[in-house]
């Protein structure tokens, strides 16, 4: 495993190292300043980033963001405003960072509205507040804080090889001039001006880099195919549909850095010879829309999208297609079938996209994180790219990290890196003292890795021999208070309510299994014999359901479907038998196996939990001791909760 | 060609083709439910899976192309394991009620299950709470014994052009409904029930009258009389277990006298008087300049979908009621009078190939003084049923005359029952209407057979008529898109809503293979071939009713009976 | 309807796969899709209305009834799961005896399910006209819904 840093992890300049941060003359003649300034190697005057991506707003950057301009305002304090995408760290947003003139930007964390006054108080006294901050940005032209770790040793970023995500968090994703004077567009004027396509396409076959969004396939392999298919119109689909629930990593990018994904599409639809190009992006990503169009504008009035691209005769028009909220457009046929205004339902392969696709044309769809690749593989070389990476798996991933672990966020990582080390060292670990108990890894296509195996190196081959997959780069850690049943529920029921209903195995069978785990997570009271039967039955035939899912389903969607029961049966078969013939639930989430008991002797009547109860479920008079009655007891905990003498019990 | 093994055997193949029809081609047949013969496979069922070498799941048979060398296992025990439960999953969702069901003794998810050997329930589903729509008079459907194949969205989107239904929702909760899931009557159904026809299942069937009819012909006070169309005497032994392609017109008589129907008449009778009348009509239009082409109106879908699609040309469509209608009229009217019997008393029934005719017969328009002309339409399915229930030996009866005065008929009535043969009687009598001669040959060749889109040019005269012939309405559309934008230059259509005419129609025994339909037709044409009398015209009970009470075609009773008017639908396309 | 007559103008000779960005322009226009916008829909791209009824109820963003006055998005995605917002949901279905998709007879509350807002570092979250309110429990929610009711109805009797 070559899992090098060979570059700083928040290289000061350019995203392209390799290349020597050169920026192609027809680019910097057109910029209208200088390239330290553009960089911000060099300011005028201080400068103030909010991290505004969506989960910074969230946590209330816009108020932040309200609280300097009001600060500047009421102190006469002029400084730049930049709103940037996210960095990664989102369990710490509102993350704030301040870059006087000559000083290394310094990066605070939580800072909600409230804190601002603070920090930029002691920032323009050259003083560091005590706390909240994260760390300093190392550049060697700006003189350091004292007592100020640097931000690339902050075992959150240290570890992690950011190629995709360099400018994330960094750069105003609004300007164009930004991405630029990093290095962006470079690559795409190089390879326009002395590339040929097929020399583009072989230096992505050489790199080694597969698509990010969950497949694997070999890109520049893909791109190859639908080169060589004959017809006057091709099609380039990005796939930003990012259906995985606790995926983000799509967005962030969108958000935070719109320009490289546009280059990288504008390079993939030069080398298969596509004039037009659709980002098909999810609805619920609002704010990654707006960026993404305000993008296209402004590479439109630069010329380098359009018609006749830097004289090149090369054309290409990039259109934005909403999602509708269906996860199974995220499968490539059912993509091409809802933009072209049908229901998303996949259809048999042969003929592949790449052969006939979108209105019958070749087409290719790469994921978001595949096409961001892009420009610094074809600015830095094949070699450059497949230098890190493991034998299978070239390259970088980037990785939603939520869930039970301390540091939930964004990270790239070389292919190869451990999960403990993604988890312990990255991610802080879990919380709250919790034990451990697997990660997921996938989303509803995967399968959760235990703790026996948590060495494992992350790459596409080495995670199915413990039948999980790479999916698209969502990880969810639970610990010991996650029950995995629950959890195989949740992704079966996921599958179900996104199934398109065209294929009887996925349709009825994903029901099927559902209505097995929901019987075994079901209470006693609420069972009839019948049903008792049906559920030691259930279990055998989960087995089996499994493997003709697997085998005859129409897409991905269903054939993966399976993978979280069969992922949690393998590696935690005594919760499932625990709950099966014990009818207890270790973790105790499932409601139905659980009782709430009030202690008579701790409980004092003083009625609050009866008053929080959302299910009427607790009766009592005053004074007196409550009790909960099961049977409306709907397992939410809220009288655990307000409980000011821990009188309730969960057994 | 090239050569593929399929269980152990080789075989041979064409470059493109699917494995499903290498196979069939080699006498290996795999079960499938989604596949429709004349359309692009679907892929939905995953019925027809089969194992491959090298090839990591089970493939879809009916979508795959093969490829030199492809080594297949069509019923190994995983593909059979793999069919088995995917019949089992279908079957956790269905109603348990076969004994009760319309379906029971053709249900194709019976038979399936049957053959994979389904012998016990090993899913338990969760029944979905499921409305009945029995808002139309020609279609009944059940939600919850849909399976989804798809079959019946295809086939109204495909092949007949109309489209009123399609999947709703997504997932499980997927259903087959009208836009807003409102009831067949008010979306742009035009109950042609070629959707009855396609479904594997009792999902849709058709609406019966028959518990109806029943009790008119116990009722002492009514006088039950049946007429039946000209696709019903060719179809109807298939029901009994014959060969198709047999006339019995003869048995069917005397079927319908057993049953109980006092009167037993031809609507190939009044097929005569409709060419009698819609010739004259076509005459007319020729030498008057009235709007032309004009287009025959006895297929009551297809006069709907004129209605709701294309009501700028309603003006052309014939205003000739269907045989069907006109022989209702005259019944009430004159034979009521000629025989002293009140109309009101009298209950007309017709036998119809045809899902439509129920529809037809429940128009306002067809029931002056708002009482219909026709009480009740049963399809060549229900009278199978009618008459296995009176314990009637089918195979026994010896043939029987129809009655007079509407028991005569020419085989140019008989035509009717294929696509092209409303066209051929009508040309055969138009000719002589406008020059006074024969058409010879009476036989109008290029009219014949089940091509969905035919044409002729016949010279009348010294007149080229241009007339062209659709079955299947998506074919209709494509005409009226043609003549809309001036590319066909015609003076007469004929169009039947279902692919083939009235020998595929709606009420038809389900088997529709094209072998079978080609048969029926071939019954139609020898009939044809042998006939004395082969033109409308020279029907002399026609003739008589003319004289008698009609006076003249188009003239004012002829007017009042046996002709109506349209109306636009404004209904959600 | 003139708003949907001029989304259609700004959609000239649409062919079907300008199907959904109408709908979308539709629904945001009107805040659902009513029969009489699918028939004008239909009618422009000529297309049957039972076909654009199927396209629509495909997705899970098509409403067919219109928004409440406080629209409430419940993300279901994995780490909000994780967290319990599994609770969260019943406790809003019951507290306003609706299920997602649908509006309450009051019109002041809609529910819609999603699968993940995206905020994951939040968990559980959920979204009422836009604003965001993290790491929900149970009886926060119960809380903020009654605090919206009142709202609602102070509003009505003015």
């Amino acid at each position: 495993m070559k899992a090098t840093n060979s570059t700083p992890v928040f290289h000061p300049t350019v995203q392209t190292p390799a290349a020597g941060g050169a920026i192609a003359p027809w680019l910097a003649d057109r910029l209208n300043d200088s390239l330290p300034r553009l960089r911000r190697d060099l300011v005028a005057q201080p400068v103030v980033y909010v991290g505004a991506g969506t989960c910074g707003l969230g946590a209330g950057a816009k108020k932040t963001a309200q609280a300097v301009r009001d600060y500047c305002r009421e102190h006469q304090f002029t400084a730049d405003l930049v709103e940037v995408g996210c960095i990664g760290m989102c369990s710490a947003e509102p993350l704030l960072d301040v870059q006087m003139p000559g000083r290394t930007r310094i990066s605070f964390t939580h800072v909600t509205a409230d804190c601002v006054p603070a920090i930029l108080d002691a920032i323009r006294n050259d003083q560091i507040p005590e706390n909240g901050w994260l760390g300093q940005f190392r550049h060697p032209e700006h003189r350091p804080y004292a007592g100020v770790p640097f931000i690339d040793e902050h075992p959150f970023f240290a570890p992690q090889t950011r190629w995709v995500l360099a400018n994330c968090g960094r750069i105003d994703p609004t300007r164009i001039e930004e991405y630029i004077a990093r290095g962006g567009y470079t690559a795409l004027v190089q390879a326009l001006n002395c590339k040929t396509p097929v020399e583009v396409i072989t230096e992505v076959e050489l790199s080694g880099l597969r698509g990010r969004g969950g497949g694997g396939f070999p890109t520049g392999r893909k791109w190859r195919l639908a080169r060589q298919n004959e017809g006057s119109q091709k099609y380039l689909i990005c796939n930003a549909d990012e259906g995985d629930p606790g995926a983000f990593m799509d967005r962030a990018v969108i958000e935070g850095d719109p320009h490289r994904l546009l280059e990288g599409m504008a390079l993939a639809a030069y080398a298969i010879g596509a004039s037009k190009a659709y980002v098909y992006i999810r609805a619920e990503y609002p704010l990654a829309i707006e960026r993404l169009k305000r993008a296209i504008q402004q590479a439109e009035e630069w010329g380098l999208l359009g018609r006749n691209i830097l004289d090149s005769g090369f054309n290409l028009t990039v259109v934005i297609k909403q999602g509708a909220g269906a996860f199974v457009c995220g499968e490539e046929t059912a993509l091409i079938h809802s933009i072209e205004g049908k229901r998303g339902m996949p259809r048999p392969r042969p003929p592949y996209p790449a052969q006939s696709g979108l209105f019958g044309k070749p087409t290719v769809i790469n994921n978001v994180e595949t096409l961001a690749n892009i420009p610094p593989l074809v600015a830095n070389g094949a070699a450059w790219f497949n230098a890190v990476g493991t034998d299978s798996s070239k390259g970088t991933k980037v990785f939603a990290l939520s869930g039970k672990v301390t540091n939930t966020g964004l990270i790239e990582v070389a292919m190869g890196t451990s999960m403990r080390r993604i988890i312990f060292d990255l991610g802080g670990g879990t919380p709250g003292g919790k034990q451990y108990k697997a990660v997921q890894i996938g989303g509803p296509s995967g399968g959760c890795i235990p703790e026996q195996h948590l060495d494992i190196q992350v790459d596409y081959e080495s995670l199915k021999t413990v039948g999980a997959m790479m999916g698209s780069g969502g990880l969810v850690v639970m610990d010991e208070d996650t029950c995995m049943v629950d959890v195989a529920k949740f992704f079966m029921d996921f599958i179900q309510r996104e199934s398109c209903g065209k294929c009887i195995p996925c349709r009825e069978g994903t029901k099927r299994m559902l209505e097995i785990l929901e019987a075994i997570t079901r209470g006693r009271g609420q069972e009839t014999g019948n049903q008792t039967l049906e559920r030691f039955k259930g279990v055998m035939h989960l087995a089996e359901l499994a493997e003709v899912i697997r085998d005859t389903s129409l897409c991905g969607l269903g054939q993966t479907a399976p993978n979280p029961v069969i992922s949690t049966l393998r590696w935690f078969r005594h919760e499932y038998e625990s709950h099966i013939f014990d009818r207890r639930c270790p973790s105790k989430v499932c409601s139905g196996l659980l009782e709430y008991r009030i202690d008579a002797e701790r409980c004092k009547g003083c009625t609050l939990c009866a008053k929080k109860c959302p299910a009427g479920a607790i009766m009592g008079v005053a004074k007196s001791p409550h009790y909960v009655i099961n049977d409306k007891c709907i397992g939410c905990g809220t009288c655990v909760e307000v409980c000011r003498f821990q009188a309730v019990a969960v057994v | 060609m090239i050569t593929l093994h399929a269980n152990n055997r080789t075989i041979q193949a064409q470059e493109g083709e699917t494995i499903l029809s290498a196979l069939k081609r080699a006498g290996i047949s795999v079960p499938t439910l989604c596949h429709m013969e004349s359309l692009l496979p679907d892929g939905a069922c995953r019925l027809c899976v089969v194992e491959v070498e090298g090839q990591r799941g089970l493939i879809p048979s009916c979508s795959y192309p093969v490829s030199d060398g492809m080594k297949i296992q069509t019923h190994s025990p995983r593909a059979l394991r793999a069919r088995k439960t995917i019949v089992e999953l279908l079957l956790a969702n269905h109603p348990d009620d076969c004994l009760y069901c319309h379906r029971n003794d053709s249900c194709r998810l019976r038979a399936l299950a049957a053959e994979l050997g389904v012998q016990q329930r090993r899913f338990g589903g969760t029944p979905v709470d499921h409305k009945v729509d029995l808002s139309s008079p020609s279609i009944i459907r059940d939600p919850a014994k849909c399976i989804l194949c798809g079959k019946c969205v295809r086939v109204c989107e495909e092949i007949q052009g109309v489209s009123a239904i399609n999947f709703i929702n997504r997932g499980s909760k997927t259903v087959v409904g009208t836009a807003f899931n409102e009831g067949l009557n008010v979306s742009s159904c035009v109950n042609c029930g070629q959707c009855v026809m396609i479904c594997p299942t009792g999902a849709l069937v058709e609406r019966s009258q028959a518990e109806e009819i029943r009790a008119a012909l116990a009722d002492p006070e009514r006088i039950a009389v049946i007429q039946h169309a000209p696709a019903v005497s060719v179809t109807l032994a298939e029901e009994f277990g014959l060969k198709p392609g047999q006339d019995v017109a003869g048995i069917l008589n005397a079927a319908l006298r057993r049953l109980g129907f006092k009167r037993v008449f031809d609507t190939s009778f009044s097929a005569d008087l409709t060419i009698m009348e819609e010739a004259s009509e076509l005459a007319h239009r020729i030498r008057t300049g009235g709007p032309l082409p004009m287009f025959t109106s006895c297929s009551p879908a297809w006069v709907k979908f004129i209605e709701e699609f294309y009501p700028d040309f309603i003006d052309h469509v014939s205003t000739c009621k269907s045989p069907q209608q006109m022989l209702g009229a005259v019944i009430k009217s004159f034979y009521a009078s000629r025989t002293g019997i009140d109309p009101a008393r009298i209950y007309s029934v017709s036998v119809m190939p045809c899902l439509a005719k129920k529809f037809e017969a429940s128009r306002p328009e067809m029931a002056p003084d708002g009482r219909p002309d026709i009480d009740a339409v049963i399809t060549t399915r229900e009278l199978a049923a009618m008459i296995r229930m009176q314990g009637i030996d089918f195979n026994s009866l010896e043939p029987e005359e129809a009655d007079h005065p509407f028991g005569e008929r020419s085989s140019a009535g008989k035509l009717f029952g294929a696509t092209g043969g409303v066209m051929e009687a009508a040309l055969r009598t138009a000719h002589f209407l406008l020059t006074g001669r024969e058409l010879d040959p009476p036989k109008v060749t290029a009219l014949r057979g089940l091509t969905g889109i035919k044409t002729a040019t016949v010279r009348i005269g010294d007149l080229d008529v241009n007339v062209a012939v659709a079955s299947g309405l998506a074919n209709a559309r494509q005409i009226l898109d043609d003549i809309r934008s001036g590319e066909r230059q015609l003076h007469f259509v004929e169009i039947m809503s279902c692919p083939g005419g009235c020998i595929a129609g709606g009420g038809q025994p389900y088997q529709t293979d094209p072998d079978r339909l080609r048969a029926r037709m071939a019954a139609l044409y020898e009939i044809d071939r042998q006939a004395p009398v082969q033109t409308s015209h020279r029907n002399e009970e026609v003739a008589r009713l003319y004289e008698e009470f009609l006076g003249e075609p188009l003239g004012e009773r002829s007017h009042e009976l046996l002709h109506t008017h349209y109306h636009h639908r404004d209904v959600m396309q | 309807m003139n708003d949907v007559d001029s989304i259609l103008r700004s959609f000239p000779d649409a062919k079907r796969d300008s199907l959904i960005p109408i709908l979308q322009a539709v629904q945001e226009s009107q805040g659902f899709l009513s029969r009489e916008a699918v028939v004008r829909i239909s009618r422009h791209l000529k297309m049957p209305a039972s076909k654009i009824y199927g396209v629509a109820t495909f997705y899970n963003q098509f409403r067919f009834q219109a928004k409440g006055r406080y629209h409430i998005m419940l993300c279901r995605g994995t780490a909000c799961h994780v967290k319990g917002s599994a609770k969260l949901q019943e406790i809003i279905c019951k507290q306003l005896k609706i299920q997602p998709g649908q509006t309450t007879r009051d019109g002041f509350f809609s529910l819609e399910v999603v699968a993940c807002i995206g905020a994951c570092g939040l968990a559980p979250v959920i979204s009422i006209n836009g604003e965001f309110y993290s790491s929900m429990t149970p009886d926060k929610v119960s809380a903020l819904l009654d605090n919206f009711k009142q709202k609602a109805t102070s509003h009505e009797g003015n």
